[in-house]
């Protein structure tokens, strides 16, 4: 385990919240930023465009975004999006 | 980008980057939706529409300046209440559609973004309907309208779209392009991200969208011929006609191009159409309307005209007509340039051609169809069924509308109960990839989930089996005028004959077929034929081994069905279910078959197996089918105890190889291990006996039930690769079947236990379990063993031990075959063994043709050596097996 994780937890109401607090650790993150998505059934365009902007900003930082738990669904859309290259995936 | 396209500007390009990206992310973001999330949406967007429908249809008018605002608003209603009506319970998420009967579900999966791109003629209507389609089915649009309808169509996605985000859709599921223009069209056609064209309008777009390489629903023109026959009801045909061609001054691409009228009935036709307001045109008017509706240099009609009044249109060219006039009506005598109106005028403008016979009709009809129509719509209006079937026959059209409307009558769900539609498949005549009404089921990608399915088997087998000494005697039993019994010369020499017609009862007239005693032939099967039909039998006592029966069989198939067909009949087949040739059900006579056999091996008194042997053609033919197999078995053992040594130990080879191959057939149920097994073991215990101790009446009765139980089992289970390569190499050699088997007996068995390089496809079986089906049998002969490898060597030696005590040749070497004349006709054999229906599609192991020929090569060395376990085999033996496990 890298030193220097952030963990957030996001839920269906607050993804793009929790999107946005973990953009702005990206700064002080030097490992990871880790996303728990366990809470997310779905999520809409605007969480997606948060996704987005967090995978953009995190290959400008060199930090990896991993996002936890996140269900078939949601794994689809990112999929559908070609975003899973820029981001890693945990169980 | 196609080369004679202006290139965008970098801005340009990044406005309609940003579409695709709103769109895409909209679609990605619609997967995770429900049915019910769907459905939530779609009703709200339906009544948003209705509500609109008249405001819609206004602004359509204003702004394209073709068409009635009334009908229109129509059109609007019809696109949202009726489709709603359509898809409201259609399941368009999930699994949409189960086949319970077939193992199949259907599931839906979305599409992602539609580029769709609407038509002038009716833009509203469309984009309504388009919205509503890509809804219920999770897809998210990008809209193109024409340029000349764009605000009326912004309108209507701008209500769709707020009424879906209202209700929960994704935000940007809907998209209109600004200002669209052909540069931004071909660049979204071309666009990766775009999964489907959905083009409705002219050819052009149509053009455009198939030719962009992307998936596409492209829907175009039509030229909608109507055959007004004189059997219709012409009121009803004269309004129709009249209400189709003037709704919406004619916009609707199906409506009524030219009518074709018969003779008889073609000037009442014209004077209902006069008394109704249409405008008969003179032939100078006709003349005129030609060269000024219609653009000589094109061909096609003038946009001045599109969806304008009847009135108008004549005010234009200079035609005088009543005010009222709602239709002009213009003779032609033929289709083509020569004749511009035969085009497709989407306004009130109707060409008539009178017809001298219903041939000359339909000619002229399809003439209209190919000029600029194929594919789309076409209507008939006739109460005479067959004027109506040769028509549809003659017209290549996605839409004949049988006395109803055309336009009306076309979309679906007014007139008729096709699908309601605003666009039109126009199949490949019309360049189009289909012929539907297009609707949802065109907005999926449908995925079928195809579960494994057992196929029903079967267990046939004669009606009536009797057995043990002195079975003959139900002979009595049956009753007949007429018998023939077919049989031997050597069975008639020892008197076998006789003791058979002493139990046929008295009042019987017998007459004696004595055929050679060899692989019958179509010549001697023929002349057989020729007597039953002379003594006009009703039945046939087959005595004798095999080749008699198998003769009585073919000469009882073709005397009840003479129009047979042997060659056909003997046609290769993969599965008997599915096969091509079709066994006669019709029947001319019909004679019992009766068949006591005379040798313990083929079973053929119970097989739906005859082999014929076609002298003319040097070839065999083999027939299947179980209206082959004798209605009556007797299995009497005082018909064997004659039989010579050679004989016993062939025949009774022949029997133990078919219940082995029975038994680790992928055909193979219960119903046939229970005979094989059985066989097996019966094999194995009384075959020595009776080939040492051929006065014993117990082993020669056990051999003969033996035969049979194994032929019932093979008869419903089939054999494998022993058989053809026995085939094979018995016809090049000319060695008895029994004897051929035998040599690769024990070389098959040590085949098919081990690593298939080839699996069988078999849905019959869960797993590969030839070598545990030869486990089991070695634990049925109580052979020993802890392993499944252990038990399948006990049994090939075993196998080889009844082989040594049979004083079988224990290898193709020792019958004197040398090694130059065997590699000659090694590969030769190898690939007519491949080629013999006996194993497929039933051995175990599907057998490579080099396999085939290692075979060989094993069973003309002989006696097989153990070998070395591999590691390999570690798949076949490393299982211990047990009966629970089967």
């Amino acid at each position: 385990m890298p030193m220097n994780t952030v963990w957030l937890k996001s839920d269906e109401m607050g993804a793009v919240p929790a999107l946005q607090e973990a953009i702005q650790h990206l700064d002080g993150a030097r490992g990871e930023v880790v996303l728990d998505f366990s809470g997310v059934e779905r999520i809409d365009v605007r969480a997606l465009g948060a996704i987005e902007e967090l995978a953009a900003s995190a290959d400008t930082k060199a930090v990896k975004v991993v996002l936890h738990n996140v269900n078939v669904a949601v794994y689809k859309v990112i999929k559908l999006m070609r975003l899973e290259p820029r981001l890693s995936f945990r169980t | 980008m196609p080369e004679n396209v202006p290139s965008l500007s970098e801005d340009r390009i990044g406005y309609l980057e940003g579409l695709v990206t709103q769109a895409r992310a909209a679609a990605a973001v619609f997967t995770q939706y429900t049915q019910e999330d769907v459905d939530r949406i779609v009703k709200p967007m339906v009544t948003a529409g209705m509500e609109q429908a008249q405001h819609l249809a206004r602004l359509a008018v204003e702004e394209t300046r073709l068409g009635v605002m009334e009908d229109k608003a129509m059109k609007n209603m019809v696109a949202t209440e009726f489709v709603y009506n359509y898809v409201k319970d259609k399941r368009t998420v999930g699994q949409i559609r189960e086949f319970p009967e077939r193992n199949l579900v259907e599931v839906a999966e979305p599409i992602g973004v539609i580029f769709s791109l609407t038509p002038i003629t009716n833009p509203t209507a469309t984009v309504l309907f388009k919205c509503i389609m890509a809804i219920k089915t999770r897809n998210a649009v990008i809209f193109s309208p024409h340029p000349k309808a764009w605000r009326c169509c912004r309108e209507a996605m701008r209500i769709m779209y707020e009424a879906a985000v209202k209700h929960g859709a994704p935000e940007g599921v809907f998209t209109c392009l600004e200002s669209p223009t052909l540069p931004d069209n071909v660049y979204l056609m071309h666009h990766k991200h775009v999964a489907l064209i959905d083009a409705t309008g002219g050819p052009g777009v149509v053009k455009a969208a198939y030719s962009s390489g992307k998936p596409a629903l492209g829907v175009g023109a039509g030229n909608t011929p109507v055959y007004l026959e004189k059997t219709a009801d012409l009121d009803m045909a004269v309004v129709d006609i009249l209400t189709s061609k003037t709704f919406d001054n004619g916009t609707i691409c199906a409506s009524e191009q030219t009518v074709v009228i018969d003779d008889e009935i073609y000037d009442l036709v014209l004077k209902k159409f006069a008394g109704l307001d249409a405008h008969i045109c003179s032939a100078e008017e006709t003349e005129l309307l030609g060269r000024t509706v219609i653009d000589p240099e094109t061909g096609f009609a003038r946009p001045m005209a599109i969806g304008q009044k009847a009135t108008t249109i004549a005010s234009v060219v200079g035609l005088s007509v009543k005010p009222n006039t709602r239709l002009l009506i213009a003779p032609i005598h033929g289709v083509g340039r020569a004749h511009p109106l035969s085009v497709e005028k989407l306004f009130p403008l109707l060409a008539v051609y009178r017809a001298r016979s219903v041939d000359e009709a339909l000619k002229v009809c399809v003439d209209v169809n190919h000029a600029g129509g194929i594919g789309h719509t076409a209507v008939v209006f006739s109460r005479n069924d067959e004027v109506i079937r040769k028509f549809s026959e003659a017209l290549n059209a996605g839409r004949i509308i049988v006395n109803s409307p055309g336009s009306v009558g076309a979309i679906g769900g007014v007139y008729n109960d096709m699908v309601p539609t605003f666009s039109f498949g126009c199949g490949t005549g019309g360049g189009n990839s289909t012929t539907d009404n297009v609707n949802v089921y065109h907005y999926l990608n449908i995925k079928r989930v195809a579960r494994r399915t057992q196929q029903h088997m079967w267990y046939r087998i004669p009606n009536q089996i009797y057995f043990n000494r002195n079975a003959v005697e139900n002979l009595g039993q049956f009753p007949s005028r007429s018998t023939i019994m077919v049989t031997s010369p050597v069975l008639e020499q020892i008197g076998h004959v006789d003791i058979v017609r002493r139990y046929i009862p008295p009042q019987t007239h017998v007459h004696v077929l004595v055929i050679p005693d060899a692989e019958p032939e179509v010549k001697v099967v023929m002349q057989g034929v020729e007597e039953l039909r002379f003594y006009k039998v009703d039945q046939i006592v087959a005595l004798g081994g095999g080749s008699v029966i198998d003769a009585a069989k073919i000469m009882r198939l073709l005397y009840e069905s003479p129009e047979a067909n042997l060659e056909e009949l003997g046609a290769p087949f993969l599965d008997i279910r599915k096969r091509v040739a079709e066994y006669p059900t019709e029947k001319t006579n019909r004679a019992r078959l009766i068949a006591i056999s005379t040798t313990s091996g083929t079973g053929s008194e119970v097989t739906p197996i005859a082999v014929l042997i076609d002298k003319q053609r040097k070839r065999k033919v083999t027939l299947a089918d179980y209206s082959l197999s004798p209605d009556v078995a007797i299995v009497d053992p005082q018909f064997v105890m004659s039989m010579p040594k050679g004989l016993t130990a062939d025949t009774g080879i022949d029997c133990l190889t078919h219940a082995l191959e029975a038994a680790v057939s992928v055909y193979s149920s219960p119903y046939t291990d229970c005979n094989a097994m059985q066989a097996i073991r019966m094999a194995f215990k009384f075959l020595p006996v009776a080939y040492e101790h051929p006065g014993d009446e117990e082993a020669r009765s056990m051999m003969h039930n033996a035969a049979c139980l194994a032929a019932l089992a093979f008869s419903n289970a089939s054999v494998g690769v022993n058989h053809a390569l026995a085939h094979a190499f018995g016809a090049r050699f000319g060695v008895a079947h029994g004897r051929a088997n035998a040599l690769l007996l024990p070389h098959v068995i040590a085949y098919n236990a081990s690593v298939p390089s080839k699996f069988m496809p078999s849905p019959h079986q869960k797993a590969y379990v030839a070598h545990k089906k030869y486990a089991m049998i070695a634990d049925l002969l109580g052979l020993g063993g802890n392993t499944i490898a252990e038990k399948v060597d006990h049994l090939v030696a075993a196998t080889e031990q009844l082989l040594d005590r049979l004083a079988i040749p224990r290898s193709i070497a020792d019958l004197g075959i040398s090694q130059e004349d065997f590699a000659r006709a090694v590969p030769e054999l190898a690939e007519i063994a491949f080629d013999d229906p006996s194993w497929r599609p039933t051995n175990p192991r599907m057998p490579l043709v080099s396999e085939l020929a290692d075979l060989l090569w094993s069973a003309y060395r002989g006696r097989r050596q153990p070998k070395e376990p591999t590691e390999k085999d570690g798949f076949a033996y490393a299982d211990e097996y047990s009966l629970a496990q089967k």
